[in-house]
């Protein structure tokens, strides 16, 4: 929203004369090639409030040349389905409790590749995108807003702590520079 | 001397040798006069000296719960004393001490204070008496009712008045009579007055507040001890009432609120803010329209109107508009497509259409997770250009207005993004107005 009233309305605009809805209220943090996995990016948008918000980063493999996603699952093992996370009141218990590697969902595509993505964050799972999973290519489309993963509740005493193992965006924009060098100077 | 008739002095000569004190045997004889008897004069002072402005008030008085044990010994004595002229008496049948009390104190209060004693009135003087001679007289009931005395967990002695009562409604006559004398014994010195708290119940002034700064919250904004954003909507108008009513705190609240950056225009929003023991209660219409314009000078980040002072049952009505009324909003509106007149068109026609809230992201710390479904009964769009139009709203009370437009990551469905098939934001939002009619307007 505008700080001052009396800010004149950009005319004809592409962008706006204020931050997006992101820049505004979240910070952006990376985990780059998650569990060893090259090129498996993730983000996590911090809201002001604490909460986490997983989603997979632009450079992310599935968002990269033309994958095709045949279907997304939150069945992660035999005995747990993120789907089946139930959150109650204030204090959102009997949520599912994660860890930075907690697997979230599995992404499976059309080429037979198969890809799980991580939360990254540690605290209670609130929940997890059930649009993507009628809609798989809503990951494509909008990967940054509505075709996130999960919103993560940390503990209020991590709030600050969980992001320590997280890159910030310079650091994850210089990680993409030296991922192209180096991908250049082996061909 | 004082007037004793023949008929009266043998009654006066058994009572006095019971130890019945003198002014007492008085009374009973139907000497009138008011001058031996002591008002506490000092409870008087710290009235005078509170500074509370009253037109009547209630007095409690608290007797030291031994008393009850006295006053049971003598009515037994009563008791026994009538059956032996076979005339039977019930408890309801004698006056209560206290009864016996106010009967002769509130007129003597009433005239020092210059005040009629009113059961109902807001203002009340309590007043605790103790008598620490004869402290031990109820502790033989606890041998005798141990479950009356459980020890609980603020009070400071076991032998409450409520515990004391409810021993002698228990404990048998004889039983009674064997551990404590019938007439009691006489004490030494009177009660003395160990407590005396005057208070005045809250007063609820109501009236309806606009807003006109997109960086002020509702209520202070705090982080850690660190105030985060200069004063708050319930400072400005609060702290002017708590001067002059005199009051030690308030509790503000009021028809819904808005966002630190959101106005309210039109005519406002209703609120009411409770006057926790105030000390000045008295106004006048004229000096309540005063006190209106005072806080109307003092800030133009925030105005008030139809200003007044409302019952306590009243806030029920602005509590009701909280959920049930609607609201208007004009909201300005960013897109990254380029649009023309025709794409927003549509959006004037679509009438009562119904939206599923998630719990938005920035509110999800604070409030449990759930689904909300709310009513957007109608939307009126205004072009502005290729990538802004402004678009007010009626909606059902509770509607999150910029997560419908934004979406919140697709978690409000339908939203404006998602019927326009656009990438769309919310630039600024003014409430136009909250449907609620009360508190009742004041032509000003």
């Amino acid at each position: 929203m505008a700080n001052e009233p009396e800010t004149p309305v950009a005319a004809s605009a592409a962008e706006p004369a204020v931050p997006s809805l992101v820049d505004r209220y979240f910070t952006r943090w990376y985990k780059a090639d998650v569990k060893g996995k090259l090129c498996q990016d993730h983000c996590i948008l911090q809201h002001s409030n604490r909460i986490c918000v997983t989603l997979l980063s632009g450079s992310h493999v599935v968002l990269q040349s033309g994958k095709a996603i045949k279907s997304i699952s939150y069945q992660i093992s035999t005995n747990c389905s993120r789907l089946q996370n139930k959150v109650s009141g204030k204090f959102k218990r009997g949520a599912q409790f994660l860890t930075e590697l907690a697997p979230l969902c599995k992404i499976y595509c059309s080429d037979g590749e198969e890809y799980t993505i991580s939360s990254c964050v540690r605290g209670r799972l609130m929940e997890v995108n059930e649009n993507i999973l009628h809609k798989p290519s809503i990951l494509q489309e909008k990967p940054s807003t509505e075709g996130y993963i999960a919103v993560v509740l940390p503990k209020f005493e991590e709030s600050k702590s969980i992001t320590e193992g997280l890159l910030t965006q310079k650091q994850y924009e210089e990680v993409m520079v030296q991922r192209i060098n180096a991908t250049t100077a082996t061909s | 001397m004082f007037p004793l008739t023949v008929e009266n002095k043998h009654v006066a000569q058994l009572l006095l040798s019971t130890g019945t004190c003198p002014r007492c045997i008085f009374r009973f004889c139907g000497v009138d006069f008011h001058a031996p008897y002591k008002l506490p004069y000092e409870v008087c002072q710290k009235v005078e000296a509170s500074g509370f402005e009253f037109t009547n008030l209630v007095l409690s008085i608290s007797f030291p719960p031994q008393l009850s044990v006295r006053e049971h010994a003598a009515w037994l004595l009563v008791k026994q004393e009538m059956g032996k002229q076979s005339l039977s008496l019930g408890r309801n049948d004698t006056v209560q001490l206290k009864e016996a009390y106010k009967w002769i104190t509130h007129p003597l209060f009433s005239e020092e204070l210059g005040v009629p004693i009113d059961g109902k009135s807001l203002f009340e003087v309590s007043v605790v008496f103790a008598h620490p001679e004869t402290v031990e007289d109820c502790h033989f009931l606890r041998a005798i009712c141990p479950d009356c005395f459980k020890p609980a967990k603020n009070k400071q002695s076991v032998f409450t008045r409520m515990a004391v009562m409810k021993a002698l409604n228990k404990i048998k006559e004889e039983d009674f009579r064997k551990q404590f004398p019938c007439p009691p014994n006489s004490p030494k010195a009177v009660c003395s007055v160990v407590e005396i708290e005057c208070a005045h119940g809250a007063v609820f002034v109501a009236g309806r507040y606009n807003k006109y700064s997109r960086n002020l919250p509702q209520t202070p904004w705090i982080i850690d001890g660190e105030r985060k954003l200069d004063s708050s909507v319930e400072e400005l108008i609060s702290d002017h009432l708590l001067t002059v009513f005199k009051a030690d705190s308030f509790n503000f609240s009021s028809s819904g609120r808005e966002d630190v950056d959101v106005r309210t225009l039109g005519n406002g929003r209703p609120f009411a803010i409770e006057l926790v023991n105030p000390h000045r209660v008295h106004f006048t219409s004229q000096e309540i329209k005063e006190l209106q314009q005072k806080i109307n000078n003092s800030s133009n980040k925030i105005q008030v109107r139809d200003l007044q002072l409302v019952t306590r049952e009243a806030i029920g009505h602005m509590k009701e508009g909280e959920e049930e009324k609607t609201k208007t909003y004009s909201a300005l509106i960013w897109t990254n497509k380029a649009i023309q007149r025709k794409d927003i068109e549509f959006l004037d026609d679509i009438k009562d259409l119904k939206i599923d809230q998630k719990t938005p992201l920035r509110v999800l710390h604070r409030r449990p997770l759930a689904v909300r479904t709310r009513i957007i009964h109608s939307m009126e769009t205004h072009y502005v250009d290729e990538h802004h139009f402004r678009l007010s709203l009626k909606t059902q009370a509770g509607t999150y207005i910029k997560e419908f437009v934004h979406g919140d990551f697709g978690r409000t469905k339908p939203n404006i993004c998602s019927l326009m098939d656009v990438t769309a934001d919310i630039l600024e939002l003014d409430v136009e107005s909250v449907d609620v009619d009360w508190p009742p307007a004041l032509d000003d």
